[in-house]
This record gives structure tokens, C-alpha cells and sequence, in this order.
């Protein structure tokens, strides 16, 4: 009995201290929470039928959404958690493994479990009402997609209060990952969860990539796509390119440390360094995967906002191909100082640094966007202008840090977390901000609070830039990344003090958007139109948020910007009065996706702990879900020719 | 509404200014980096600094237009009727900024790989001081969980957490690890490179002066990952060679109790042997 208590005490971490404490309290009060007020508002059933086994892009999309602004939370409390600890020197907030675990997790659930789902998301409320189609060439797929990430980031994130999280840094690199230097089940999670959701981000590629091919609205040819529909074709590619090396680069890790192989460990003629070659040839690609889609967006926002049509659409096309060849070329830039060969570090210097070329066309063609336009500073507007300073400093940083020599004082320091959060805040944060005001009345037929809007983007962009641009000195000074304390009487407490204060600015600028959110949808202004910023894109022509059909009559396209043209030339976008309905051919919902991405929870649970049996059951469960699907012959319905004159007549389409 | 690149740049200055200002930003104590103390930091600083500037004036020029065009161009009360053209694109200009970055990449290109390449070879020594202690000095180095080893396999005699070098003289670091990876780093004296098992990687490293310097771990390696700090120790080159007598004479001899502990994850303070493989 005692040694049961001993063993439960240690596995619910119940010895480790008042923040876990903290966290299963608020964890088992919002359970709690969410069970009392589906029940007592008798909504378990609405919940069931009409988000959990959704396979509308559309709900997909919001659900998305939710879980970023989820995880951003988390990823957040735990870079605050971080920058209280480096506050001043010597601190004891946090003990040297509490903060390896938090950097940990700060980096892994930012990259994928906050900009992965908001990419993706934006991809589902986006791409098939741009392209004028009703769905996703796969919806069903795209079910599983989403709960994949789901269960997937619930399993990472239970890491925090069962057994404990990883603590290898998001990178991960043997052979200090591997048993011998880091045993229990830590890393497990990391690599369990991660390949779990990576199943997801492929099949999430292939479905977007097809779509895009195969369903774009009769006259939209690749020329006449919206920018950001273009950035998500290109984005696919790369996911499908990128995605599968990151599955193998996990699988033999975790073949490491469940079954006992030796493909990194010290001995038995493992080699860690091919760790870090795979896990780079995913990484560096990744970063424009989560960039990309932001650069189309912005291109969207701003050329709306502008009210004038993007400036060079061909030079943008051509320029975002050329950063995804690109990215695929420059992985080495992540280990110069592994004693590459002075020929393999220039080329992959060079390589780097042309980078900056495509890059470069597309700020200044968003430049000449805006030149002689009238712009209109919404908020949705401020967040992608904010991109462009900031994602500036990061960029040119990233160049200087792509001069081998100048990298090897540069590497690991904090000029480098500097350089890395100027662009993926200052790019992907500000960028996901920008999209969700722009697309937010599409998503849910509100508008967010445009001066509550302004508020949370100022404080953002001045707490961003007293946070990191203090950080490129303390590379300078010596400092690197991943120290849980430091010493006084080198310099860096005022600098570290500065950085801090700015970090909690950032918070401040969260909690007003989630208050944002919460008072729009009370009071906000409501989107009865489907068009309120003056659209060009046909995401504009439908209601807000979008029939479940998307459009009545699929969209006859006749050049870009097609809504634009539509709106000049008096069109409906339902085509000529007359034309009569038919009825539309919708994919069923089904609670499969949901249940077998449970099952994949409950095998990789069993992965984590090496409970043989627990994964067995996951993994047969998950087998006879595939099995039933093959043998489903009546997955689909038709929405009849009333239902949709009713629906047309409501939004005033007849 | 007031334009945001002020308030920024406001800021960022300031905050820069109160840095440079509360610390003295020439002192290798403190900027390591940018107050270079051997030949191998100081090639990496020039590159540093010209590439600092090409970036400069890039930022520079994209800010001006950028604030130009997003304030001359902002709608207002009196242009609310105005309707901006439709403009399809400017051939001419769009090459204008391709050729440009394209320049700004070549201009930077063609140090970078000329300085990648000379740092592959040692730095060049002085006829006078390579009469004392030679032309170059092997140095092995093993990072440890947490503590960094250093064998002098001509010497024969190890030191730990501490490194003597003779000032004006390369030394060849030949770095390796025993367990996890790390990275060895001196930033007054030079860039850094990884340490990793079954895998021997070489950095040269000079210093100018007699002084001392800090080294630490770059490379996060467990628990004590903060604490992996170093001193390196230049010495003039008679200095140096009295220190190794010193050692060969006084030291003790590496036992394998000491190098069990040294293996042992964990902190340890300085240490010296008279010998490099434990007996």
C-alpha cells in the first residue's frame, strides 16, 4: 500500500511543488466547469452533433482557432514563468529542472500546438470560400487532421501534471534525449505527441494541396488565385516535403528510448549528429511553413485596405516559389559550428542569404501595395503593417547570422532568440492577430471591437519590441539561451530586468484580446452584409458566417480579385437572376475522426509509459476504425432545393 | 492617429542608450563579443560590423519608405472620394529590387567566404614567441555533465574547469564529449564550436594579451548546463612555460578515483594533474 502511494505521489508529481499544485486545481476546476455548464445547459448533444463530428472546413477552422488562442495561453504562461526566473540574477523562482521543462514546452507548444493550428486554421476558413468550392476535397480527412493536433496537444500538455514534461529543449538533440541521460517519460511525450500530431499536418497537406488542384470555381485558373490561397498551395508542399523527415527523425528516437536500438546514442555506433541533420531538414522548412500563409494573408489585408489590387502579383507568386525552394536548401545554417567544412558553410551562408531576395520583392511590392491607395488603419491593417518593421529586423538579423564566422559567436546566444522571435512573433504572431480581426466576422458574423483592437495591438507591439530588442545585446554580452540563472556582475540584470517588464506587457496585450473577444460577442457589431471590409475575395460574397453549402451555385470566375469585379460590375454571386437551384451533394458528419484520435491518445499513452498493453488496445481500436470507414458506402447527403431557396432568401440572395 | 514608427524607434534607442550607458560598451568584461582579445574574435567582429551596417542601411531605407508611404497615403476626412488606381505592377521597378538585394547579398557573400575559409587555419605567430613554446599548442578538450576537461597530451598534465594558454601562440582546441553535446566558447577570444562524442572537431583560438577570460557551454545539457563556466588564462609564453613545469613537478597525478568523480554528473571546482590518463 505505501509503495502504491509512494509510486502515485511521484507519478501525479504531487512531490514537486505548489505550481503543479496550482495547475491540477485550476485543471480539475475547469473541468469541472465545462462538464457543470454543458449539462446544466442540456448542450452535451449540440456539442456532439455539431462540433465534435463536424466535417465542415468552416467549424474546423474555428475549432482551430480556439485551440491556437488555447495554447498561446499555455505557451505564454510559460515564457512569462521564464522571464520571471531570469528577472534579476540568482533568482529561485524556479529550480534549474522546473525551467528546462518550461523552455521546453515554451518552444515546442508555440511551434506546434499555437502557429501550426492557426496556420492550418486559417487555411480551413479560408482557402474553399476563396476559391468558391464547398468544402475540402477531403473532409473527413480533415476531421481526423484536426483532432490528431487535439489529442495530440492534450497528451503534451498532460506531461505537465503526470509524470513530468520533457526537458531537451524543442530541438530535442541526442544523445542527451536518449535514456541514459534522461530517463522516465519526459521525452516520450514529446516524441509520442509530436508524431501524432505530425500524422495530422500531412494529411493536412496532401487535403489542401488537392483541394486547391482539383476545386477551384470554373475560370479560376492558378494566375487568378488570391494571394493567400497561393501562399497555402505553396505551404503544402512544403508540409509534404518537410513533415515526413520529422516523423522518421521521431520514430528512430523513440525506437531509442522504448526499445533499446542505437541510432543516436553515445555507444553502440549511434550517431547523434544525424539527429540534428533530420530534425533541421524538417526545422528549417517549417519556419516558412508557418510564415508563408502569414505573407498571403498580409497581402490580403493589405491590399483590401488599400483598396487597390496587389502591386507585382506575378513577382509575388514567383518570389514566394523561390523562398520555398529555398528553404529546403539552408538547414545547415542551424549547426555552422559543427564542423562543417569551410566549403559547406559558405554554400549553405550564401544560401541562406538569398533568402533575403524573394523576401525583399515581396516587402517592397507590399510597399507599392499601399503607395498611392487610401489606407484604412483597421486593426486587422495595423497587425500586418506591424509585420513589416518587425519582420524586417528579423529577417536582416537573420542574415547576419547566416555569415558562418559571425555565427559562431551568435550561435545559441540570446541574439539569436532575439532574431528567431522578431520573426515568428513579430511575423506569425502578428500576422495570426491580423488575420483573426480580418476574418472574424467571416468566422463567427461578429466584428471584434476595433478600439479595444488598437489597444491590444499597441501594447503588443511596444511589449514585443521592450521584450526582445534588449535580447540582441545580451548575445552580445555573452548570454545564452537555456541558462535558468545566471551570476550578478556581468551586466546582464538591468538588460534581463528591461526584457522581462516588456514580456509582461505582452500579457497585458492578451488579456485585452481575450476581453476583445468576450465583449464582441456580447455587444459587438454584427456582420448582416457577409462583406464588411469592402472584400475582394470571394470569402467576401457569401453571408457571415458562410451557408453550410458555401454557395448555392458555384461562382463563375472572371478574373482576379474576382468579388471586386463582381461588385464593379453589378454582379450577383449567384449568377444571373433565374438560374434555379440544385440540390447539393454535402459530405455526412461522423464521430469516427473523434473517436479513433482518441484511441491514437490512448496508444500513445502507452508509448509514453511503455505500457505494452494500453498501447495495443489504442492501436487495434484505431485499426477497426480504419476498417469500418473502408466499409462505409453511405457517407454522404444532398441539402434539398427548399432548404437552400430558403437559406438564399434569408441572406437576401434571391 | 500617431504613426508607430516613432514611438518605437523611440523607445528602442532609449533602451539601447540606457545599456550601453549603465554598462561601458568597449569593456571585454562586459561585451565580450564586440571587444574582440585575439586575432580569431576579431576577424568575426569586422564581419560582424560590416554586416551590421549593410543591414543598416537596408533598414534604413525600407523604414523611410515604408513611414512615407503609410502617412502620405493614409485616407483622411478630405480624400474621403478619392478612388486609388488599379496598378498592376512596374516592371522596371521590380527589377530595381531584385537587382538590389541580389548586390547587397554578393557584397556580403564574398568576405563571408573568404574569412570562413582563413579561419580553418591557424592564426599567425610571431617568429620570437614561437622560439618559446613553438608555433601552435594542442589542447584536447572533453565537455563533461557538468565541467569541461582540458589534456595537454605534449605537456602531459589536465586541468579542469580552467585552461592556460600562452598568449601569441594558436592553440588547436581539439574538442570532444564524453556524453551529451555541448558547445565550447570563449567569446572575447573567438567563436564557438560543438563538442560531441566519438567525434573530434578542431577550433583555433589565439589570444594577444596575457589576461583572463570566461569561457562557458553553449549547448544546453541537463541540469547543471548554467554552472559549465570556464577560465581561460592567457599567459606570456615564458609565464606558460614556467606554469607547466610547475605542474609537471607539483601537481598530483590523475587517480582514477578523480577521474571516476570528474565522469560522475555533476559540479566541480578547478582542478590540476601532472598526468592525463588516470592510473
Amino acid at each position: 500500500m505505501h509503495g502504491v502511494v509512494n509510486w502515485a505521489v511521484h507519478f501525479f508529481m504531487l512531490d514537486e511543488g505548489p505550481l503543479i499544485w496550482l495547475s491540477d486545481f485550476l485543471i480539475i476546476c475547469a473541468s469541472l466547469g465545462i462538464v457543470a455548464v454543458l449539462t446544466k445547459f442540456r448542450l452535451w448533444k449540440w456539442l456532439w452533433d455539431e462540433w465534435l463530428t463536424t466535417v465542415d472546413h468552416k467549424k474546423i477552422g474555428i475549432m482551430y482557432m480556439i485551440a491556437a488562442i488555447l495554447m498561446l495561453f499555455r505557451g505564454g504562461t510559460d515564457g512569462l514563468l521564464m522571464r520571471a526566473q531570469l528577472a534579476w540574477p540568482n533568482m529561485h523562482f524556479l529550480s534549474a529542472d522546473h525551467y528546462d521543462q518550461i523552455f521546453t514546452t515554451h518552444g515546442t507548444i508555440m511551434i506546434l500546438f499555437m502557429a501550426m493550428p492557426a496556420i492550418i486554421g486559417f487555411f480551413n476558413v479560408a482557402v474553399p470560400l476563396q476559391i468558391g468550392c464547398r468544402d475540402v476535397a477531403f473532409p473527413y480527412l480533415n476531421a481526423i487532421s484536426f483532432w490528431l493536433f487535439f489529442f495530440a496537444a492534450m497528451l503534451f500538455n498532460l506531461s505537465f501534471v503526470v509524470g513530468g514534461s520533457p526537458d531537451g529543449g524543442w530541438t530535442s538533440y541526442p544523445p542527451y534525449v536518449e535514456n541514459q541521460f534522461d530517463p522516465g517519460p519526459g521525452e516520450n511525450y514529446y516524441l509520442v505527441a509530436l508524431s501524432i500530431t505530425g500524422i495530422g499536418t500531412i494529411a493536412t497537406g496532401i487535403n489542401f494541396l488537392v483541394t486547391i488542384l482539383r476545386m477551384r470555381a470554373p475560370g479560376m485558373t492558378f494566375m487568378r488565385m488570391p494571394m493567400f490561397t497561393w501562399s497555402v498551395f505553396v505551404t503544402s508542399v512544403i508540409i509534404l516535403f518537410a513533415f515526413p523527415v520529422l516523423a522518421v527523425a521521431l520514430a528512430l528516437l523513440l525506437i531509442d528510448r522504448d526499445f533499446g536500438s542505437h541510432f543516436f546514442t553515445v555507444n553502440g555506433g549511434g550517431a547523434p549528429m544525424q539527429y540534428v541533420n533530420l530534425f533541421w531538414f524538417w526545422g528549417h522548412p517549417e519556419v516558412y511553413i508557418v510564415i508563408l500563409p502569414i505573407f498571403g494573408l498580409m497581402s490580403e489585408v493589405i491590399s483590401t485596405f488599400s483598396h487597390k489590387r496587389i502591386f507585382g502579383y506575378s513577382a509575388m507568386v514567383v518570389s514566394m516559389v523561390a523562398i520555398a525552394i529555398l528553404s529546403f536548401v539552408t538547414w545547415v545554417h542551424h549547426f555552422f559550428t559543427m564542423g562543417a567544412g569551410p566549403g559547406v558553410n559558405s554554400f549553405f551562408g550564401v544560401s541562406t542569404m538569398a533568402i533575403a531576395i524573394p523576401t525583399g520583392v515581396k516587402v517592397f511590392n507590399w510597399i507599392f501595395t499601399m503607395h498611392k491607395g487610401r489606407l484604412e488603419f483597421t486593426t486587422a491593417m495595423l497587425w500586418s503593417l506591424g509585420v513589416i518593421p518587425n519582420f524586417l529586423i528579423g529577417g536582416l538579423t537573420g542574415v547576419m547570422l547566416a555569415v558562418p564566422p559571425a555565427d559562431y559567436q551568435y550561435h545559441n546566444s540570446y541574439f539569436l532568440i532575439a532574431h528567431f522571435h522578431y520573426t515568428l512573433i513579430g511575423g506569425t504572431v502578428f500576422g495570426v492577430f491580423s488575420g483573426l480581426y480580418y476574418w472574424w466576422p467571416k468566422m463567427f458574423g461578429v466584428l471584434l471591437n476595433e478600439k479595444l483592437g488598437r489597444w491590444h495591438f499597441w501594447t503588443f507591439m511596444v511589449g514585443f519590441n521592450i521584450c526582445f530588442f534588449p535580447q540582441f545585446f545580451l548575445g552580445f554580452m555573452g548570454m545564452t539561451r537555456r541558462m535558468y540563472t545566471y551570476p550578478a556582475g556581468y551586466g546582464w540584470g538591468v538588460v534581463n530586468l528591461i526584457s522581462t517588464i516588456g514580456a509582461f506587457l505582452m500579457g497585458v496585450a492578451f488579456i485585452i484580446f481575450v476581453y476583445n473577444i468576450l465583449w464582441s460577442a456580447r455587444y459587438g457589431e454584427r456582420d448582416t452584409t457577409g462583406d464588411p471590409w469592402d472584400g475582394r475575395t470571394l470569402e467576401w460574397a457569401t453571408t457571415s458566417p458562410a451557408p453550410h453549402y458555401n454557395f448555392a451555385i458555384i461562382p463563375t470566375v472572371k478574373g482576379r480579385d474576382a468579388w471586386w469585379l463582381m461588385k464593379q460590375n453589378g454582379e450577383s454571386i449567384n449568377g444571373p437572376k433565374g438560374v434555379p437551384f440544385r440540390p447539393i451533394h454535402m459530405p455526412n458528419n461522423s464521430g469516427r475522426p473523434f473517436i479513433m484520435s482518441a484511441l491514437f491518445f490512448i496508444l500513445g499513452a502507452g508509448f509514453v509509459f511503455q505500457w505494452w498493453i494500453l498501447a495495443i488496445v489504442g492501436f487495434v481500436g484505431v485499426l477497426i476504425c480504419m476498417a469500418q470507414r473502408s466499409f462505409e458506402y453511405d457517407d454522404s447527403h444532398y441539402i434539398p432545393v427548399e432548404e437552400i431557396e430558403q437559406t438564399e432568401a434569408a441572406a437576401g440572395r434571391l | 492617429m500617431k504613426p508607430k514608427g516613432r514611438r518605437v524607434g523611440g523607445l528602442i534607442a532609449l533602451i539601447g542608450f540606457t545599456v550601453l550607458a549603465l554598462t561601458g560598451c568597449d569593456s571585454p568584461k562586459y561585451w565580450p563579443v564586440l571587444s574582440p582579445q585575439g586575432p580569431v574574435a576579431r576577424s568575426e567582429y569586422y564581419l560582424i560590423i560590416y554586416s551590421f551596417i549593410l543591414m543598416l542601411l537596408v533598414v534604413l531605407a525600407v523604414f523611410i519608405l515604408f513611414f512615407w508611404v503609410i502617412i502620405k497615403y493614409r485616407a483622411r476626412p478630405d480624400n474621403a472620394d478619392y478612388v486609388p488606381p488599379e496598378i498592376e505592377g512596374n516592371a522596371k521597378l521590380e527589377t530595381l529590387w531584385t537587382v538590389i538585394p541580389i548586390l547587397v547579398v554578393i557584397a556580403l557573400a564574398i568576405p563571408t567566404v573568404a574569412v570562413t575559409y582563413k579561419l580553418v587555419y591557424p592564426p599567425k605567430v610571431e617568429a620570437a614567441t614561437a622560439k618559446v613554446v613553438g608555433k601552435s599548442i594542442t589542447i584536447d578538450v572533453i565537455s563533461e555533465q557538468w565541467k569541461w576537461v582540458f589534456k595537454y597530451p605534449a605537456q602531459n598534465i589536465e586541468t579542469v574547469n580552467y585552461v592556460d594558454i600562452p598568449a601569441g601562440v594558436p592553440v588547436n582546441f581539439q574538442l570532444t564529449s564524453s556524453g551529451p553535446m555541448n558547445t565550447f566558447w570563449v567569446p572575447a577570444l573567438g567563436g564557438m564550436e560543438f563538442t560531441m562524442p566519438h567525434m573530434d572537431l578542431r577550433l583555433w583560438l589565439e589570444a594577444d594579451h596575457p589576461g583572463s577570460y570566461l569561457g562557458r557551454g553553449a549547448q544546453y545539457n541537463g541540469r547543471g548546463f548554467a554552472h559549465m563556466t570556464f577560465t581561460v588564462n592567457a599567459l606570456s609564453p615564458t609565464d606558460f612555460e614556467n606554469w607547466v613545469k610547475s605542474v609537471q613537478q607539483t601537481a598530483p597525478k590523475l587517480t582514477q578515483q578523480a577521474d571516476a568523480q570528474i565522469n560522475q554528473p555533476g559540479l566541480i571546482g578547478k582542478l590540476t594533474f601532472s598526468s592525463t590518463t588516470p592510473e
